[in-house]
């Protein structure tokens, strides 16, 4: 039995610690690439969401390396990766791979179903493992995410443009020949360092734009033209509030102990949508709020072709836009996005971020000298 | 009279090349108009001609500007100071000329644009996301179709009485609505009319959905020469659409004023190549590379046997060799 799973960022890293410390075999699909979008479009129905067709091509792609066993997480909200497990179950028997879909839902209400499936796969059931296993899991997601953090504050002000993308990418790849939590932890220090060693311009105050919308899109560079990226070589600190950590560590873990995650993104969200209404909207709509009264200059909304929950996000985002002055641009995606088109958007957006900035230090300026 | 301190501005759009040359005022001395064709390259070197036949040494460049979807392959051919997107063009050319503007509304070929204008700055903006419905293209097509003059469409929807509706959310769909139209025996002027209404509630459910269109209301574009959809505009805005003296070039004459913008700010040499780039030959070739999953469509331009830029590659490794960067290993 060989176990796989999707892409979406760097999820790769901590699920590929998790398996390592239960000493799961496994293989990682190839990084999301055109071929897996080329596969999982031709296979998967037309109006699917993006997120659901590349993950399909990464299935087809590990079938190819040897995984018979997808390991994926359940939808808690009501969109449409609820059903995900299942269709990629039905379409990949259809096409004739023979291969087992295992969807880990973790929900408050079945959390023994979720230790059993787990003990298939480890074919043992040792708690104090598996535990042990998840917060080492947790852990190095939190490193990683923390990692992706200071890659964005070191982009727009590194003085050789492409320094920070050169040793992040070195360690994307680096990676996947580590094993076990421990391995993976010396290279993000060992990352961590190189990164902070990297001249900056200390003096320079960068714009500073916030990413929030559906969680694959916003997530994978690959599905977003690596958007973090080339924000930060235009000079713009970029701030994503939904990471892989906080979804693994909020959604999946403290909600299966039943704790309570960080939540204040949901008071913010209050005056617009009372309610979880499915998917991320609740935490773009909150997170825009906070990102715009902690000093934000812009926020970009992304999300996939036909995304229901992030539509309604798109209708409510102007109010927000207008109540806070903060400008909001938003980006769809799917596989027939042309890159010229997006790019010349967030070129134009980054544009007006600093010409209203400066636009506004100079009228800063100007009410301080009239006092 | 040698005129000293010219600037130059190019527009590769997908349907028009446009160039402007300005003087050291911002006045514009030559505009011209071209068809893109489909051959970016050729349609700048015929510009650059044209303009060396009319200027010839008569002035001298000290910056140039490159703008639309082409603006990286033009500044690669003539060399330019400063590449900028179209948006941040089209709002610094409307300002000159209408320098109160708060609203501009933008139709092009393959896309259109709104950009609000508040105390001076692009304020915001946003552009066509999924389809093309309402662009210069489209209504190119349904002109050619109809075998009325591009120039002419406009006018008869001016002498319509009423308009048909026509369901303008999707290209395809409008023109099938079209044909449904004509073959029920609706005039061709109350189709055209009802034609330039549906693109412009296309336009404004797309585009300007929550957004203040504030006055002055600038229309700029190629598609601003049809009279029926600026009429269909003004009767939806119920305000008066300004449509500015070049209004068909504004992207170039935007490249241009940038460019003089920041020539005048620092004190360096031009990097325009000059007049006779059409002396030169230019290639450009595609591949692919295989060196890893990601299998980027590589473009290589070539002149006279010297690369001059490759793009297309997502992790730069290509496009940093010649930028001097020298070779560097980027994992994969």
């Amino acid at each position: 039995m060989k176990v796989t799973f999707p892409h979406m960022g760097n999820t790769y890293i901590p699920v590929k610690a998790l398996l390592d410390e239960l000493g799961i075999e496994y293989v990682i699909p190839p990084f999301n690439n055109k071929k897996a979008l080329e596969l999982g479009t031709k296979y998967a129905p037309e109006m699917a969401c993006l997120p659901l067709k590349i993950n399909l091509g990464n299935f087809i792609q590990a079938h190819e390396l040897g995984a018979d066993l997808i390991l994926i997480s359940g939808g808690c909200g009501p969109c449409r990766f609820g059903y995900y497990g299942e269709m990629h179950r039905e379409i990949l028997k259809d096409l004739g791979f023979n291969m087992e879909v295992f969807t880990l839902d973790i929900s408050k209400k079945d959390i023994s179903g979720f230790l059993r499936n787990i003990k298939r796969i480890t074919g043992e059931f040792k708690p104090y493992k598996i535990l042990k296993a998840i917060k080492k899991t947790a852990e190095v997601s939190k490193q990683v995410d923390e990692l992706e953090r200071l890659s964005f504050k070191i982009r727009p002000r590194e003085i050789v443009k492409g320094s920070a993308d050169r040793i992040y990418k070195s360690f994307q790849n680096s990676v996947l020949n580590k094993k076990g939590a421990k391995e993976i932890k010396e290279l993000i220090d060992f990352t961590r360092k190189n990164l902070l060693d990297i001249e900056t311009d200390k003096s320079l105050d960068p714009i500073k734009i916030g990413i929030v919308g559906e969680i694959y899109t916003t997530n994978d560079p690959f599905t977003n033209f690596r958007i973090e990226s080339r924000l930060g070589n235009e000079g713009a600190e970029v701030m994503r509030p939904v990471t892989v950590s906080g979804w693994i560590i909020d959604h999946m873990i403290k909600k299966a102990l039943g704790l309570k995650g960080d939540e204040s993104y949901k008071e913010a969200a209050k005056p617009y949508l009372g309610a979880m209404i499915g998917g991320h909207t609740q935490e773009t709509i909150g997170n825009t709020v906070l990102l715009a009264k902690d000093g934000y200059d812009g926020i970009i909304q992304i999300l996939p072709l036909g995304c229901m929950p992030e539509i309604v996000s798109e209708s409510i985002l102007p109010s927000i836009e207008r109540d806070l002055n903060i400008p909001v641009l938003t980006l769809i995606i799917d596989e027939m996005t042309g890159e010229a088109g997006y790019l010349t958007r967030i070129e134009a957006f980054v544009d007006l971020l600093k010409r209203r900035k400066e636009e506004g230090l100079i009228a800063g300026k100007r009410m301080l000298s009239w006092n | 009279m040698r005129e000293k301190g010219c600037y130059l501005g190019i527009d590769v759009g997908s349907v028009s090349t446009n160039l402007v040359i300005i003087d050291s005022y911002g006045n514009i001395l030559e505009k011209l108009y071209l068809k893109t064709g489909g051959q970016p390259i050729k349609a700048i070197r015929s510009g650059i001609n044209i303009l060396a036949d009319v200027f010839g040494q008569s002035i001298d460049i000290l910056g140039a500007g490159t703008t639309g979807s082409g603006r990286q392959l033009a500044n690669v051919i003539i060399g330019s100071d400063i590449v900028k997107n179209e948006i941040t063009s089209h709002a610094v050319a409307a300002q000159k000329l209408v320098p109160n503007v708060r609203t501009i509304l933008e139709i092009g070929g393959q896309d259109s644009k709104i950009i609000l204008v508040r105390n001076g700055v692009v304020y915001d903006f946003a552009m066509n996301t999924v389809c093309a419905a309402g662009t210069g293209s489209f209504l190119d097509r349904q002109a050619s179709r109809l075998e009325i003059p591009i120039e002419e469409f406009g006018k008869y929807a001016l002498s319509s009485t009423l308009a048909v509706r026509i369901a303008g959310r999707c290209a395809v769909f409008a023109e099938s609505d079209m044909i449904h139209k004509q073959q029920t025996g609706h005039s061709i002027e109350d189709i055209i009319n009802g034609l330039c209404e549906a693109l412009v509630r296309n336009y404004m459910n797309n585009l300007a959905k929550g957004k203040e269109l504030a006055e002055p209301i600038v229309f700029q574009g190629g598609v601003a020469a049809n009279q029926g959809i600026v009429a269909a505009f003004e009767r939806e805005l119920k305000a008066k659409i300004i449509i500015p003296e070049y209004y068909d070039v504004m992207g170039a004459y935007g490249a241009a004023l940038m460019a003089r913008e920041k020539m005048r700010h620092k004190a360096y040499k031009t990097n325009f190549v000059g007049f006779d780039i059409s002396k030169k030959d230019y290639k450009v070739s595609t591949m692919e590379c295989h060196d890893c999953s990601n299998m980027c469509e590589l473009i290589k331009i070539i002149s006279d046997d010297v690369v001059l830029a490759r793009w297309g590659d997502r992790c730069g490794k290509w496009s940093e060799l010649d930028r001097n960067y020298g070779q560097v290993s980027l994992g994969h």
